[in-house]
């Protein structure tokens, strides 16, 4: 690591203690990062499944899954083009909620989430469990816009934003890990932003 | 004829220093910086860089930039950085960095929006045009300008990137605002009309550009009957 000629860095006070390294605060502003065309998804025909290593696969429609007991997400949310926006509020339902109906499976590890528009991405199973994950419809008291992934997304707050399936469509679990869509490209398996886990390789 | 890029689009390496060996104006708000690279990388057009800016307390602020060059096997690459307002990082590149200086980067990152060399169409909407224009200039470089057919969405000549090297019979440029004298298509916003000109039934799609501009050029595309899974998207964000 090198000092770079003559950069100071915009006048800040002391470091941010919330903000993880490499990270800045994106203020107001939240940015929209996705690959695909913006989907507009009918909640008429919208479902979830959790799939895979589960004692009973299930699936929800969109009456369903608003109709299981509710859960809050308040804080922030780390994406790896660096930017961090905090007090986010998240209504929706706690992944427990979703896997507990659908019974974990004694070898199930990781999980593939899958979206709508055909992207996935892979996470631990214990990112998802133990109060870190939900299935959100709601930011700030409004529906989750299209361009955020609404009608619904996933969301893990602790690692970084692209683990938060936007349009998400189900969750299998799986024994192994199997990469998905960034992750194939260069992104890494866990992505945690305190250890700025951005790409493969990263420790 | 050139061959489809087997394999996938080359993965990042460590982070390593790069020398910047050039700086040019492309607009008023754009440069394009040449780096040298200490540890020379392959790159697929349409990947990017991450730019590491470090200050003596230890802050850093990282950025990433689109390659704007073809790849050639050299240690060089051009990124080209719009300057973004209170962009922190595009600021300092633009203020403040000399030829001779040396910044920590890291790539190339990305392979959903990088180019295979499938017979592609480029739509990009101002800077957007950065990935593109490596695309562009690495099917000029192979000898193959129809490999990929680039139509540009722009405010006004003064904003066109590249504007000495981006015409050709492969391009098209769609002026929103004001358009040069002489100028055939009048100013107005990308249409149908556009893209009915450069698609054709096999073409995959790198659309390139602001959220808005994304959103609108995939519609047009989706509705000339391009399928949803041809279209690749990178929207530049308000990122810094």
């Amino acid at each position: 690591m090198a000092l770079t000629r003559g950069f100071s860095g915009r006048s800040r006070g002391p470091q941010d203690t919330r903000l993880p390294p490499g990270q800045y605060d994106a203020g107001a502003a939240w940015p929209v990062l996705h690959v695909e065309s913006t989907p507009s998804i009918d909640t008429a025909r919208w479902t979830f499944e959790v799939d895979g290593l589960v004692d009973t696969p299930v699936r929800w429609s969109w009456e369903e899954i608003r109709a299981l007991p509710g859960s809050r997400y308040e804080g922030a949310i780390h994406c790896v083009t660096t930017w961090s926006k905090f007090g986010m509020r998240f209504d929706g339902v706690s992944v427990d909620t979703l896997l507990d109906i659908a019974g974990v499976g004694a070898d199930a590890a990781f999980a593939l989430a899958r979206s709508h528009t055909g992207y996935t991405t892979n996470l631990p199973l214990d990112d998802l469990t133990g109060g870190k994950a939900w299935v959100v419809w709601d930011v700030d008291g409004e529906p989750l816009q299209d361009i955020h992934g609404g009608p619904a997304r996933l969301l893990v707050p602790h690692l970084y934003f692209w683990k938060s399936a936007k349009w998400v469509s189900g969750l299998t679990l799986l024994a192994e890990d199997q990469q998905g869509f960034w992750e194939r490209n260069g992104y890494h398996d866990h992505g945690d932003p305190w250890r700025e886990q951005r790409y493969q390789g990263d420790r | 004829m050139t061959a489809v890029v087997r394999g996938r689009a080359p993965h990042p390496g460590p982070w390593q220093t790069a020398r910047v060996t050039g700086i040019r104006r492309e607009t008023p708000t754009a440069k394009s910086f040449t780096l040298t690279l200490s540890e020379p990388r392959a790159f697929w057009p349409g990947q990017h860089m991450i730019v590491r800016l470090t200050a003596p307390d230890g802050y850093r602020a990282q950025r990433s930039y689109s390659i704007a060059s073809a790849p050639s096997g050299a240690a060089e690459l051009d990124l080209t950085v719009e300057l973004l307002p209170d962009g922190e990082v595009s600021r300092f590149l633009h203020d403040a960095v000399e030829v001779g200086d040396v910044l920590d980067v890291r790539g190339p990152i990305g392979g959903h929006f990088a180019w295979d060399l499938r017979p592609a169409l480029g739509v990009a909407g101002g800077s957007g045009i950065v990935p593109l224009m490596s695309m562009l200039r690495h099917a000029r470089a192979l000898g193959e300008p129809d490999l990929f057919r680039l139509v540009v969405s722009v405010r006004g000549p003064e904003d066109l990137y590249y504007a000495a090297e981006v015409r050709g019979p492969e391009t098209s440029i769609a002026f929103t605002r004001a358009v040069p004298d002489g100028y055939a298509r009048p100013p107005g916003r990308l249409t149908a009309d556009d893209l009915a000109a450069a698609l054709d039934p096999d073409r995959e799609l790198y659309v390139c550009g602001s959220t808005a501009f994304c959103d609108a050029a995939t519609r047009l595309a989706e509705a000339a009957g391009v399928p949803t899974g041809r279209i690749r998207v990178e929207r530049f964000g308000v990122t810094g």
